[in-house]
């Protein structure tokens, strides 16, 4: 739900600049500048959820049964630990999550060890525990409803969500 | 909650007559069965007959092993808890066995005359009088003498008085509400209660043997740990409050542990198989190695576990002692095994399987031998043992679809020979299913 209601405020940006590209075609380029850096209901706030979604990347994805980073995962969570240090006021929960081809209970596991991977990768990284926290959704939250593999790929993932 | 029904009096005949139905692997003919109407001289018991009668004969009917003679066929007519039956009549019509019954009211409550004969032999075979304070129990009443007919026809202890704990599921399949629920084996919307309101999730609830309390997971605060919700009082304790995920917990045979799965931030969050007393609250880690180690369950005698690991690469079924050593694999097949649960008979293992893009449900023998499978479909997970170890409860589910649908979940039920597989019905979705034992 939290991811949805980023993606209306996302498209709310988008609908934002369209405006002010309008209103640049019209002429006045200083109403156009001062909606690109004040916050005109689209704009972005630093250090917050919808910022890590769309300038960093809130989620890495895991192969089938496994819990090791890929190189791309590790590449996305080298980007948000620059980000959290970035903003050292930030604390942040990692949830991992498994798809629904398992067990209920050895999702449950495999949920914990990939939001642990990727907690101790940003750790590592150089954030702070005392800023992190991680939970196991196992298959209990799919981001994405269906019994295929396009769905399965998306759900099998750990997310860094901002907890304050 | 679960009062105790008062039996006044209850005697039984020809206890040592030999059986009349034999069970054996494969499928089993129903042996037929006629229940008179239960009489009753008011409306009020006249009533409570006929529930009774409803419930007894959708008991055995659903057991596979019995079908109820049509009505329509019946000769006589009779009340036959006073009088011998006519047994020419009723074995004309190839009833094998006959069952009589009556309710009246009495100052000590509603009191119930049970006969059941053999027809064949032309024979009494039982006999039973039991009263209740209040109607209350009425339901109860059906159960235990369904389980009376049932033992002593197949001579197998009977499953009937018994009662299904489970996750009521609603809502959409990315942000499910579950919430625990508890109904008669039958599912009877009578019977069904909420336990909990659906703000936390809950998970995988799992009778003690000791038929009050109930070992679950919940997300209290977003912190998924093991608890007991106690069915007397309503109380719900935290059971599994370690410093990291506790999950997938069972009691032990004598209701004094919770075996469970602790993953440990210190571990990297590894899942380890802890026994916790719950007497002492002292936890006891039972498995340490590099491998996730869950679901556990206790053989019926408590001097064995059986657990999931993926210690050896893909998720398998493991056999311990109870203090965690001899650790010895038993799955042999092909695919990735899950949910393993000792039989309460304690010769049987139920499991689930994923092979070739199914979900399979099976036994096997406790060495892992005779690997057989009972039920396959897309998404199957779940079995629990009917208390007398010759059926199954498990979920179903189906494909969900990008648009939001599908994704149904049912409770269903099965006999371990694979036959007479049917849905218990439930108000919303259900997964999850925990049988409770013989109340």
């Amino acid at each position: 739900m939290l991811k949805k209601l980023f993606m209306l405020i996302v498209a709310g940006f988008f609908l934002a600049s369209c405006a002010a590209t309008n209103t640049d075609q019209g002429g006045d380029v200083d109403a156009a500048s001062a909606s690109a850096s004040s916050s005109s209901g689209g704009e972005i706030t630093a250090g917050t959820q919808e910022d890590l979604i769309v300038n960093v990347g809130d989620r890495v994805f895991f192969e089938f049964d496994s819990s090791e980073l890929t190189v791309d995962a590790q590449a996305t969570l080298d980007a948000q630990a620059a980000w959290l240090m970035q903003y050292p006021d930030t604390n942040i929960t990692v949830e991992g999550h498994a798809d629904e081809r398992g067990t209920r209970e050895y999702n449950l596991a495999l949920g914990d060890k990939r939001a642990f991977s990727v907690y101790s990768y940003l750790a590592q990284a150089g954030v702070d525990t005392n800023r992190m926290e991680y939970v196991s959704w196992g298959k209990e939250r799919p981001e994405v409803i269906g019994s295929d593999e396009t769905a399965y790929s998306q759900n099998r993932r750990g997310v860094t969500l901002v907890s304050n | 909650m679960i009062k105790k029904i008062i039996i006044i009096l209850f005697f039984s005949l020809n206890a040592n007559a030999a059986l009349e139905v034999t069970i054996a692997q494969g499928k089993v003919e129903p042996t037929p069965i006629a229940i008179t109407q239960i009489f009753g001289a008011d409306s009020d018991t006249a009533r409570y007959g006929n529930t009774l009668r409803q419930i007894i004969s959708n008991n055995l009917t659903n057991s596979g092993l019995f079908y109820t003679v049509n009505e329509d066929l019946y000769i006589q007519s009779d009340n036959l808890v006073e009088k011998v039956p006519r047994f020419e009549d009723w074995k004309l019509i190839k009833a094998q066995f006959l069952l009589s019954a009556d309710v009246s009211k009495t100052d000590k409550g509603i009191r119930l005359r049970m006969r059941l004969y053999d027809v064949f032999n032309a024979k009494e075979i039982e006999k039973l009088q039991l009263t209740i304070p209040d109607e209350n129990l009425i339901r109860r009443v059906g159960h235990t003498v369904s389980d009376i007919v049932y033992e002593r026809i197949t001579g197998e202890t009977g499953y009937f008085d018994t009662r299904i704990v489970y996750v009521s599921e609603i809502g959409p399949l990315d942000q499910r509400v579950k919430r625990l629920a508890i109904m008669d084996q039958d599912g009877h919307i009578d019977s069904h209660q909420f336990l909990t309101d659906g703000k936390n999730l809950v998970l995988t609830p799992r009778f003690a043997p000791n038929k009050q309390l109930i070992t679950y997971m919940e997300y209290k605060n977003n912190l998924p740990r093991v608890y007991i919700y106690n069915l007397k009082t309503g109380e719900r304790e935290i059971v599994g409050d370690f410093p990291g995920m506790t999950f997938a917990p069972r009691f032990s045979p004598d209701s004094q542990s919770v075996v469970m799965s602790f993953s440990d931030p210190n571990d990297a969050a590894n899942s380890e198989i802890y026994l916790m007393d719950l007497n002492t609250r002292s936890r006891t880690p039972l498995t340490n190695d590099s491998g996730i180690d869950t679901s556990p369950s206790f053989s019926p005698d408590g001097e064995k576990i059986v657990f999931n690991s993926d210690r050896g690469g893909s998720p398998q079924l493991f056999i311990m002692d109870k203090n965690g050593d001899n650790i010895k694999r038993i799955s042999k097949g092909r695919g990735v095994y899950g949910n393993p649960v000792w039989s309460p008979r304690g010769d049987l293992i139920a499991f689930t399987k994923l092979t070739q893009g199914n979900f399979h449900i099976g036994v096997m023998d406790i060495n892992g031998n005779n690997e057989r499978v009972i039920v396959r479909d897309f998404a199957l997970e779940s079995p629990a043992w009917s208390p007398n170890g010759r059926y199954l409860i498990f979920h179903r589910q189906k494909r969900s679809n990008l648009d939001g649908t599908g994704g149904e979940v049912t409770i269903h039920f099965i006999d371990i020979t694979g036959y007479n597989e049917r849905v218990i019905p439930t108000p919303r979705d259900g997964s999850d299913p925990a049988w409770s034992p013989l109340l």
